[in-house]
């Protein structure tokens, strides 16, 4: 047999020992060695070269070159023929209940009125607001007195107030923070635009609407030439960033000792979407907040010229907005931190 | 204020449906709490005749009635009424019938007789039984004899009217009136008005000042007037008097008192009627009470007075709080036949305070607190004195006595049209501004935009420019305000770095695994002032409302404990939650208010997360609240070392299971399991807890943020095993390694710890994992085992450690 034979021999036999093999161990250790290792038919075959004619050699030895590339490419191709087989199996192996629960990850939840909270803050700061925070223990001069509310003044009645002595207060309004505030602003350095959220009091039985402890957040914009057209430009930006779009605002006269012209701000209501309903008495509106422009004896207690400056103040409840929103039925439910209340929201 | 249409009608031309009255009073002038009309619901309500009746057989109380109703052949009704009579006019609730409550009439039989329906009292079809006349309390109600059988009734007794439920806000008093609200419909829609005025014929023979004589304080009555009226018939009210009332709320009593009252509805006067020979030397004095007066009131209360109580007295003794209720001896009863009519104002403080004192809050206080017309208090006067003349063929005698009188001026405001759309953000026309002025029936001189505007008395909430501001708004109408944004200097609006901080102190904490709680500041003297971090006086309320709320908070783990409480109460037994608020120091009692330190607290009972098919729930521990700790003194920055030391000075937390926490040496919090006892109080499960002053790790400095070389070459660990007494702690045994681990030690971690079995008593096992690293070479094994070996030897010498 020539030695080409013998190679085209060594080439069948080869690829058929591979084809039927079935584990790759045997391909590695049994097949690949015997075919290409140093003992391999194939390397006796080129060491058996020299003993052919010079013209002979490079032909024999390229076809030698061939069978081995094709071995080596079927040897390959079988290694990854049975490797994917056998990760198939495995993979088939290893399939699981997907619908099995996910492990739990501890997660805390926000306190719905602070995320109320912080949605009306990050607005206005939007608009070039200052954000500030004012004492909860107040001096009466703040909270009434120096918001056009002197001592025998009816609509202190209006607020009922746990005093700690005649003159300290658990503030009832986050008002006292205008008065803080004009007392403080220089208009050299512009105009004062503020918001301030917090917590206030009043002396009342809690119940299903009423809480002893709840929030407001104050804003506030003096500057010259401030107009209520601003106030309600103003409010209805609040109104559609905070509800949206479809939500419309109605403006009504109100009183407020600190503000003259002092109005009512009422949005279509949540529940009907203004057709009328229980909730909203039939009218279709919602009262949220309460506004007005600053009235001039505030700012003069505060030594800011009202012939000089105007401005607008509103003041609205996160914790009604929020009942409103969410549909809360009681008040109580935002202090009281039953954790199953508390994770409703994110 | 319930409001008539009916009766408003009467005085201007109004002809929109109510609901959009309604509205438009709402946008424009006070809140509308409702409109009521008293028929809504009613079905098949008629006039009958009672033709006869007889005993019901099986009765003794029952009568068998044939009424006409205006069919062919009577209705038999059964009726248990006591004032039942032949011949009557009366409500008659058919078949199928609608009364009060949506209750349903239906033919039945009683004890064996048929009953085609129900003879009504004026409560069983809708007319609030409080206001119902006594009269008519207790039976059946008699419709006038003209009434035409078969007709609805509601148009004989004013359930046909629809009332509009003002909700008036304090400044508008002047709306607590039928004639108040009149002239403010005549300036929203712009109509003429046609209001009447007394014609009162003075038939008496005598001049008032002749039987009567008042003397007043006019601090307390800046206005009062009388009149006195002689030989009055007392008896009922005409019906259409006694149908304005109970359809105002008021329940008719006599043509004296009635007369009054509608008086002060119509007015918004409240007058009082006293029965002058009960009267004590037949005068009338204002003053302040004297401490320790008695006073029955109408309401039948006995009233000890005090001196800063205002009444009107006669010669003897006070005969009515004045301005909120008279007294109940001198009032006027059947038997009365000389009266005396008292129409005043007072002032507005007095009475609200004497009201308050005395719990008595009537219509008449509630119109002097906010103010009345003092320009129509005489014609008032007149005016009830007409009708009590009619109606009660009295006499009324010449004059009036007036013992005060303030003459109030109208008010002159000036301001100008460019100042109006200024503030208001408008561009209306003088004329625009000069109508809605003159509509409000404002006297009104404009020359160059400049005005002059004088109000009447009857609107004295006016009196500043930014009043009228409010007239021209409200009359023009906020819809038709335009909306703009403020046009200022641009003002860059951003957290401060506090706001910053405690936003992510939130953000971690939920990140942690904690819910934002919001409790009560406060809360009982005990919980305000357990947990303490440092000395501080209480700062109570004057007035609680309860013993749960009586002391600002001092901690906020109290409130946190609260709301584990109530959750376990409930069976939630898996509780993390945290809160962010102000706890309230005060260094000594005569601080004048106390200071307001941001806190920040957090409780874990229970799991952090829940049982899972894959996953055990664990019991909370000691390491992870201190773990939470360590992440948020970590995500706020704080610069310094974090050092945890054992702590037993909190009486509330568990004295071996609780350290506190110093940043740079400074205390900023503690950490812990809450005492066994405390739980048990609050009725918890194991609970551990930390508290921290937020506001000093805000005031700290915070560490540079600035980028380290990571070393690209590679670092080497050694792992070391001792034998240790059990005494010694992991800080101790940790300073001794980074004290001898010299230049190239990086880091050291505790892999390890083990107590008990195969460990010899008062032992524990601990391992620890060594990381050294140089910067800028490759570690070198020779100089890694002679580090090791440093510190093992010191361990040694330290502790007399035993390396396993
Ligand atoms: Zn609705």
């Amino acid at each position: 047999m020539s030695l080409k034979d013998e190679l085209s021999r060594i080439h069948d036999d080869g690829l058929k020992a591979i084809q039927n093999a079935t584990d790759i161990k045997t391909i590695r250790e049994n097949i690949k060695v015997k075919l290409l290792g140093k003992k391999g038919p194939i390397t006796k075959a080129l060491r058996g070269i020299k003993d052919l004619s010079v013209d002979e050699r490079p032909k024999v030895g390229s076809y030698a070159n061939k069978i081995r590339d094709d071995i080596q490419t079927a040897l390959d191709a079988k290694i990854s023929e049975l490797e994917a087989k056998k990760l198939n199996k495995q993979l088939a192996a290893e399939k699981i209940d997907v619908t099995l629960p996910g492990t739990p990850v501890a997660k805390g939840h926000p306190h719905v009125i602070q995320s109320i909270i912080d949605e009306i803050t990050d607005l206005f700061l939007g608009m070039g607001y200052e954000v500030l925070s004012g004492p909860e223990v107040e001096e009466d001069k703040y909270n009434f007195e120096m918001m056009n509310l002197p001592k025998n003044h009816p609509a202190r009645d209006m607020q009922d107030t746990f005093y700690i002595t005649d003159e300290i207060l658990m503030r009832t309004q986050t008002s006292p923070m205008q008065a803080r505030t004009l007392e403080k602003h220089d208009f050299s350095q512009g105009p004062l635009k503020m918001i301030s959220p917090g917590v206030v009091y009043r002396r009342d039985t809690d119940d299903q609407t009423h809480s002893h402890q709840f929030h407001q957040v104050e804003g506030m914009v003096v500057a010259e030439n401030i107009t209520m057209s601003d106030l309600k430009g103003t409010l209805e930006l609040l109104t559609h960033e905070l509800f949206g779009q479809k939500f419309n605002v109605r403006l009504r006269p109100s009183y407020f000792p600190f503000t003259e012209p002092s109005v009512e701000a009422d949005i279509t209501c949540f529940n009907c979407m203004g057709k009328g309903c229980n909730v909203c008495k039939g009218s279709g509106w919602i009262e949220v907040l309460g506004a007005g422009m600053i009235h001039p004896n505030v700012l003069r207690n505060a030594g800011v010229d009202p012939e000089k400056y105007t401005g607008f103040a509103f003041g609205l409840g996160p914790d009604r907005l929020a009942m409103l929103k969410y549909g809360v039925t009681d008040i109580r439910d935002f202090y009281l931190n039953d954790v199953r209340f508390l994770s409703q929201f994110n | 204020m319930l409001v008539s249409y009916k009766w408003l009608k009467e005085y201007l031309d109004l002809s929109v449906p109510v609901d959009q009255l309604a509205e438009k009073i709402e946008r424009t002038a006070v809140e509308v709490d409702g409109v009521v009309r008293p028929d809504a619901g009613l079905k098949k309500i008629v006039v009958g005749k009672i033709l006869s009746m007889e005993n019901h057989p099986d009765s003794d109380h029952l009568h068998v009635c044939q009424v006409d109703i205006g069919e062919d052949e009577p209705a038999q009704i059964v009726c248990g009424a006591p004032n039942v009579a032949v011949g009557k006019k009366v409500i008659v609730a058919e078949h199928g019938a609608r009364i009060a409550n949506n209750e349903k009439i239906k033919r039945s039989k009683m004890r064996g007789v048929v009953s085609n329906g129900m003879l009504c009292g004026l409560d069983e079809i809708g007319i609030d039984k409080n206001v119902v006349p006594k009269e008519w309390s207790n039976g059946i109600y008699f419709l006038p004899d003209d009434a035409k059988v078969g007709d609805d009734v509601y148009s004989y007794i004013g359930m046909d009217d629809e009332l509009i439920d003002l909700d008036v806000t304090p400044n508008r008093g002047d709306m607590l009136s039928m004639y108040g609200t009149a002239h403010e419909l005549a300036a929203i829609y712009d109509l003429p008005l046609n209001l009447d005025h007394p014609d009162l014929t003075e038939n008496g023979t005598k001049r008032t000042s002749e039987l009567i004589n008042a003397t007043v304080d006019d601090q307390i009555a800046p206005n009062f007037n009388v009149r006195v009226l002689t030989n009055v018939k007392v008896q009922s009210s005409p019906l259409w008097l006694q149908i304005r009332l109970w359809n105002a709320g008021i329940k008719p009593i006599n043509n004296v008192v009635d007369a009054t009252n509608y008086i002060m509805l119509k007015y918004g006067q409240p007058m009082h009627a006293y029965d002058y020979d009960k009267l004590s030397g037949h005068q009338l004095v204002v003053r302040q009470a004297k401490a320790g007066e008695q006073l029955k009131t109408l309401n039948e209360n006995d009233n000890e007075l005090v001196a800063d109580d205002i009444v009107v007295a006669d010669a003897d003794k006070p005969v009515a709080l004045a301005g909120v209720m008279g007294g109940f001896d001198s009032q006027v009863t059947n038997d009365t036949t000389t009266i005396v009519l008292e129409s005043a104002t007072f002032d507005s403080v007095k009475v609200r305070k004497t009201a308050q004192r005395h719990l008595i809050h009537t219509d008449a206080s509630q119109r002097f607190e906010r103010g009345v017309d003092h320009a129509s208090v005489r014609e008032a006067l007149d005016a009830a004195a007409e009708i009590i003349a009619k109606d009660g063929n009295a006499e009324v005698q010449s004059e009036i006595v007036t013992a005060s009188d303030d003459h109030l001026e109208p008010t002159v405001v000036r301001t100008s049209a460019s100042r109006i759309n200024q503030v208001l953000g408008t561009s209306l026309t003088t004329d625009e501004i000069s109508s809605i002025f003159e509509r409000l029936g404002f006297k009104v001189a404009e020359f160059n935009g400049d005005y002059t505007v004088t109000v009447p008395v009857r609107r004295w909430d006016i009196h500043i420019p930014a009043d009228l501001f409010e007239e021209v708004a409200r009359i023009y109408g906020y819809d038709n305000i335009p909306s703009t944004l403020p046009l200022s200097r641009t003002t860059v609006g951003r957290l401060t770095e506090k706001q910053s901080l405690i936003r992510k102190t939130r953000a971690v904490l939920e990140g942690a695994g904690l819910t934002h709680a919001i409790s009560y500041s406060l809360t009982s003297a005990d919980k305000a002032a357990s947990f303490m971090m440092r000395d501080s006086v209480a700062t109570e309320l004057s007035f609680p409302m309860s013993s749960d709320h009586t002391t600002l908070r001092m901690n906020l783990l109290s409130g946190l404990l609260t709301d584990v409480a109530y959750n376990q109460a409930r069976s939630v037994n898996n509780v993390a939650l945290y809160e962010q608020g102000r706890v309230f120091y005060k260094d000594a009692d005569d601080q004048v208010r106390p200071t307001e330190v941001e806190h920040v607290a957090g409780t874990i009972t229970g799991s952090l997360t829940a049982d899972a098919w894959d996953h055990r729930a664990t019991e909370p521990d000691f390491y992870q609240v201190k773990g939470i700790a360590d992440l948020l003194l970590a995500e706020l920055n704080v610069a310094g070392d974090v050092e945890y030391q054992a702590t037993d000075q909190y009486p509330d937390m568990h004295p071996g299971r609780t350290a506190n926490v110093y940043v740079h040496g400074h205390l900023v919090g503690f950490v812990g399991q809450i005492h066994p006892n405390i739980a048990k109080q609050y009725k918890i499960k194991p609970t551990y807890g930390f508290e921290f002053d937020l506001q000093k790790l805000i005031d700290m400095p915070k560490q540079d943020q600035q980028a380290k070389v990571i070393s690209k070459y590679p670092s080497v660990s050694r792992d070391i095993a001792m034998l240790v007494d059990k005494t010694v702690t992991n800080h101790q045994i940790v300073e001794v390694i980074k004290k001898r681990g010299g230049a190239f030690l990086t880091n050291v971690h505790l892999f390890d710890i083990f107590e008990g079995k195969g460990i010899p008593a008062g032992k524990k096992s601990v391992a620890y994992s060594l990381t050294y690293q140089n910067k800028h070479d490759t570690m070198v094994d020779d100089d890694v085992n002679k580090a090791f070996e440093k510190v093992t030897k010191a361990l040694q010498d330290e502790f007399n450690v035993t390396i396993r």
